[in-house]
């Protein structure tokens, strides 16, 4: 029970970081930041990679090799995608 | 090295991708720093991948590097080939993939316990049933949304009986497989039926949301995918999964209320009830568009002679007609003449937050003159002219006047205050609110109809001309 607290701890305390950051975030850069954030999000490959790695049932390492994909497109897709929408905003400005 | 060792490693690496990602996104706060910001996250993201092949888990890498590489290759074909148009469409889909990708780490979870004696615990059972139903409604949600934003025909016509009613049903009927879950001898079975209704549950919440508000949609969904993650962060017991899972769920929540507020509804309002279905041409649209003025490219051109100041206000229209280049040309023309162009921006045009924005970005408009609606209202009164391009109800003084209307209160483009107001429309039918809109009638207002591109582009070619 005490990892599920620190969990909670941990989440809150990220939960209050982001709001302090992304309140700051002009209008202008809002899809930027929900395709910049979603690639961040991507950071559930990291669980996917130890699935996919183990030595558990082949279900379990198939369903890993799956999302080691999925979330793979998610990471490189979206951080790629976002660089071209700011390196558009920052052409002339 | 002992396990230990290596936990710590990697443990240590986890922390100084989360410090990555916060530095990233605090890059995001101005234009000029965003693009060193994404690339911190990409590097964050980097760390925390390569630390995490040394995991004690770990025994083959072939099927990793296998499942990388496919991935890579579609997630860098998709974004380096797609135009800023289907932007909407990528958007939601990465919200679907980080959704299902949760999905599936969480059931792979399930799956390595069942059979033998390792048991589960009762915390991480729950934490697992939370990846299936958020990650479940991500993904079918991100997918209806795509189909809306393509405008599918089957997407539009599948109705559902019952609305709200079965989406409260549904949720009753996810709670059975949910507690069979956490408490019975067979969680994988459960698993997959808690992620079977999250799915329904998914498609049948996102169908009846109408267009004009998928901006709150998308930036929900993004919100989830980020919850998505944190739930498996608590499955793995995995801190860095957490943070940035906050982070993300975070995001979505502020873009999600930013997205209510500029309609003056509430996330329940928005997501439980729609607009009146029947809108389309209400009774009186007749008589509201009887002093309805047309004017053409050669009369806007004149008017323009004498303005110093001009607000051009895009809306989803701009986008559909693929004007934004013909738009910027308008504006380079316009400055070229010693004349200030603004761009007034809606929180809500469009189909996802800051996508006119984008648009107007692709097209070499500079970021100094996209202006946000509080700071471009105070200035409306001194515009000549306010030039709306496929934009409806957030410019519909309706939304000030009629306490009855369905968008009453909703803060919009106050381009009525201008001293002429030009509409480039295709013909006088209403937006998403199946409204009329008295600024086409008003007495300061002329109607340019046409393309939205070719008007642009008229426009223009009378400029030069005269």
């Amino acid at each position: 029970m005490e990892i599920v607290v620190t969990g909670l701890t941990i989440f809150a305390l990220a939960s209050f970081v982001g709001f302090e950051v992304i309140t700051k975030i002009p209008a202008t850069l809002h899809t930027p930041l929900m395709s910049g954030s979603n690639a961040i999000s991507g950071i559930i490959l990291t669980g996917a990679v130890i699935a996919a790695g183990s030595q558990d049932p082949s279900l379990a390492k198939t369903l890993g090799f799956i999302a080691v994909i999925l979330a793979t497109v998610n990471v490189v897709g979206g951080f790629i995608v976002t660089h071209r929408m700011l390196a558009m905003f920052h052409k002339r400005g | 090295m002992p396990n230990a060792t290596i936990d710590t490693i990697i443990n240590f690496c986890y922390l100084l991708a989360a410090i990555f990602f916060i530095a990233g996104l605090k890059g995001l706060t101005h234009p000029r720093t965003a693009v060193r910001g994404n690339i911190l996250g990409s590097i964050g993201m980097l760390i925390a991948v390569v630390a995490t092949l040394w995991h004690h888990d770990i025994v083959d890498r072939r099927m990793i590097f296998a499942g990388m590489a496919i991935g890579a290759v579609i997630g860098v074909l998709l974004a380096v080939n797609i135009g800023m148009k289907l932007m909407p469409q990528l958007v939601a889909m990465f919200n679907g993939f980080g959704g299902i990708a949760s999905v599936f780490v969480a059931g792979a979870e399930v799956a390595r316990d069942t059979g033998d004696s390792r048991q589960i615990a009762t915390q991480t059972l729950v934490a697992i049933v939370a990846s299936g139903i958020i990650g479940g409604v991500t993904f079918w949600g991100s997918l209806v949304a795509i189909g809306k934003f393509s405008e599918w025909d089957f997407i539009e016509r599948l109705k559902f009986p019952g609305g709200q009613i079965l989406n409260a049903a549904l949720g009753l009927v996810l709670l059975a497989p949910a507690i069979w879950c956490v408490n019975g001898a067979h969680p994988a079975v459960a698993y997959w039926l808690v992620v079977l209704v999250a799915s329904i549950l998914g498609v049948t919440m996102v169908m009846p949301i109408g267009g004009a508000d998928m901006p709150v949609v998308v930036a929900l969904l993004n919100s989830y995918s980020g919850l998505a993650a944190a739930a498996t962060g608590f499955v793995l017991q995995n801190n860095m999964l957490i943070i940035t899972g906050a982070l993300v769920g975070a995001s979505g929540l502020i873009l999600t209320q930013i997205m209510c507020r500029a309609m003056n509804r509430t996330l329940a309002n928005v997501l439980f009830s729609t607009f009146s279905e029947e809108g389309g041409s209400s009774r009186d649209d007749d008589g509201i568009y009887a002093t309805t003025k047309s004017t053409s490219a050669e009369e806007v051109a004149m008017l323009l002679d004498t303005a110093r100041r001009v607000v051009i206000v895009p809306g989803y229209g701009m986008a559909v007609a693929q004007a934004q280049h013909a738009v910027r040309d308008l504006s380079d023309l316009l400055e070229s003449r010693g004349i200030k162009v603004d761009f007034g921006i809606h929180p809500v045009a469009g189909r996802m937050p800051g996508h006119m924005n984008v648009l107007l970005a692709e097209a070499n408009v500079r970021y100094d003159q996209l202006v946000e609606m509080q700071d471009i209202n105070p200035r409306m009164a001194q515009a000549d002219m306010a030039i709306i391009i496929g934009a409806n109800d957030v410019v519909n003084p309706l939304a000030r006047t009629d306490p009855s209307s369905p968008i009453a209160g909703m803060p919009i483009i106050d381009v009525d205050k201008a001293r002429t107001v030009v509409v480039i429309k295709r013909s006088l039918s209403p937006g998403f609110a199946g409204i009329a809109n008295p600024l086409f009638a008003a007495e300061n207002t002329l109607m340019l109809f046409g393309d939205g591109r070719q008007a642009v582009l008229d426009l223009v070619g009378a400029i030069e001309e005269g």
